[in-house]
């Protein structure tokens, strides 16, 4: 960069200062704002049909054709939508014990989800299991802390996706939960389990520095938040990493008032939301972004 | 502290001027949608859902047994009426299978709390309630094991100060939760002595952080799922009657 360039900006950026955030929309004329629109499920189970009528606090709520009728309508007013899943697809209702995921995943494929992740649950009919069902499932698998190298998964998942709507690059990664001592070994078999604050790390520095991505979301199947130290959840991850916009959680079938704003390592905000499970919730974030190089990041307002 | 400020605010253009293009993150708005009773079904959707559905509720609809009252995991603190229901038919549906094949009686059964998947509702009790109870294919299995390692067991149930479903076995505890009483069908635990204790191959494993089962003297697999064991079993009955009892207390 030219010097001259440097001095003119840091003019601005003096004003800026001297201004305040009021004065802003006066530097720029026709300010675009792109909107991205994030909506996400998690350890929805199985759970196709709503629940029935007798069904305590769950009664009448979800159901896939239901949600699909909800997915469409936010589309239609935004096509800049991405639909995501962070895990446990698999096992709850006799859906799973009769058809294996089949259905679970077919259905996904109609509702055009765009990602998931891994679950613990989606272990329950083995990697065999999961991998039998794959011809059906027409989105990827994200998952960056399982090594899946000496079983049949191998080269059938990806650490990370870059999806770009209007223009923006959101990059997409997934993180799953330690096997050991939940998942039977019989059925994870040889499926390497890596440190998820460090697959984080690695992925926030690819998506953020390599592929230049303007959002940066985890897929985390952690679960939110342990009372022991050293048991990571979502909160810790949060906490731990930078450049994470959103982590979509699941695992503790958590039920959020609203998304959780947490400070990262940088003492950024962001996001962490879980929705419940069995598909009674959507999730919905909606991020908007100026077409304004004169707008510093610290400036995002977050309105959960 | 303005220097500093003017710092970052370069730095932040310097990075954004490289970029095309230059976008910022402004606002950040979240919210959850109840997919709600008032949501009209996609057709396509409900269409496409409808033969699996029809298939799976007419093979699991018919009535097997009734349920007086309903029955929920979160209804009492040691032991539950559903816990101790389904801990005492695995036993009740596994012990005369496991006897005819090795001569010996299961002396216990345990399971675990976090395998109860659903609740038993007041009503009808069909194939479709055992499998929202027992959605997992986990088999029973019998795990020939020493005293030693039942008192193990006995001190992960102590610790774990939760109804996991337990049959055959009484367990008492004080204030402090140390144990004054336990019992595998009404005697003391014995260190050298093997003991026969059915359970699941996940937990068996390892699952829940149950270590104790290893090492075993000897693994009895009984290619009897825990689900239709339940069937089985509710198949046999008219009524079912889980109670809470004292098989695992607190005195204070």
């Amino acid at each position: 960069m030219k010097r001259r360039d440097f001095i003119q900006q840091s003019t601005v950026a003096t004003s800026l200062v001297a201004l305040g955030g009021l004065s802003l929309s006066s530097f720029t004329t026709a300010t675009k704002t792109k909107k991205i629109t994030i909506l996400h499920t998690n350890d929805v189970h199985s759970h196709i049909d709503p629940f029935g009528p007798n069904e305590g606090r769950n009664a009448n709520l979800g159901g896939v054709a239901k949600r699909a009728t909800l997915i469409d309508s936010i589309r239609l007013d935004n096509p800049n939508t991405l639909l995501l899943d962070a895990g446990d697809i698999f096992q709850g209702t006799p859906y799973f014990n009769f058809y294996g995921g089949e259905l679970e995943f077919k259905l996904m494929s109609k509702l055009k989800y765009d990602a998931a992740t891994i679950g613990n649950h989606d272990f329950d009919n083995g990697v065999d299991g999961l991998y039998a069902q794959l011809p059906h499932a027409e989105f990827p698998f994200l998952i960056s802390n399982y090594d899946f190298t000496n079983t049949i998964m191998n080269t059938h998942t990806k650490p990370y996706k870059v999806f770009i709507k209007d223009g923006l690059k959101i990059g997409v990664f997934g993180v799953g939960i330690k096997l050991h001592g939940l998942v039977d070994p019989a059925m994870y078999k040889e499926t390497k389990y890596l440190d998820p604050i460090e697959a984080a790390q690695e992925m926030t520095r690819v998506l953020k520095e390599q592929e230049q991505c303007d959002l940066i979301i985890c897929l985390s199947h952690l679960g939110y938040k342990y009372r022991t130290e050293d048991k990571i959840d979502d909160l810790k991850l949060a906490a731990a990493t930078k450049n994470i916009d959103l982590i979509i959680g699941g695992h503790t079938h958590t039920f959020l008032a609203k998304p959780t704003i947490v400070e990262n390592i940088e003492g950024k905000n962001m996001l962490v939301n879980q929705v419940g499970c069995y598909g009674i919730n959507l999730g919905k974030i909606d991020f908007y972004f100026d077409d304004n190089k004169n707008k510093a990041a610290e400036e995002t307002s977050i309105l959960v | 502290m303005i220097f500093k400020q003017l710092i970052a605010c370069t730095c932040l253009l310097f990075l954004a001027s490289c970029k095309t293009p230059p976008v910022s993150l402004s606002k950040i708005e979240g919210k959850e949608i109840p997919i709600s009773e008032e949501i009209k079904p996609d057709q396509d959707i409900a269409n496409f859902i409808k033969p699996y559905h029809d298939h799976v509720t007419n093979t699991l609809d018919s009535v097997l047994a009734y349920a007086p009252d309903t029955y929920n995991k979160a209804n009492g603190k040691y032991n539950t009426a559903i816990g101790n229901f389904m801990a005492d038919a695995i036993y009740e549906q596994s012990n005369p299978i496991f006897k005819r094949r090795t001569g010996h009686d299961i002396d216990f059964v345990l399971l675990n709390k976090g395998g109860i998947r659903a609740q038993i509702t007041k009503g009808d009790i069909t194939s479709n309630t055992a499998y929202e109870i027992m959605p997992f294919e986990n088999s029973i299995v019998v795990a020939a094991i020493k005293g030693k390692n039942v008192n193990e067991a006995l001190t992960y149930l102590r610790k774990a100060k939760t109804a996991h479903p337990i049959s055959k076995l009484k367990l008492v505890i004080n204030s402090d939760f140390n144990i004054v009483e336990a019992l595998v069908k009404g005697q003391p635990v014995d260190e050298n002595k093997t003991y026969y204790v059915a359970t699941n191959e996940y937990l068996y494993n390892g699952g829940d952080n149950m270590t104790f089962f290893r090492p075993s003297d000897s693994l009895y697999v009984l290619n009897y799922k825990l689900r239709n064991a339940l069937i089985d079993y509710f198949t046999k009955v008219d009524t079912i009657n889980p109670v809470i009892d004292d098989r695992f207390i607190q005195i204070k």
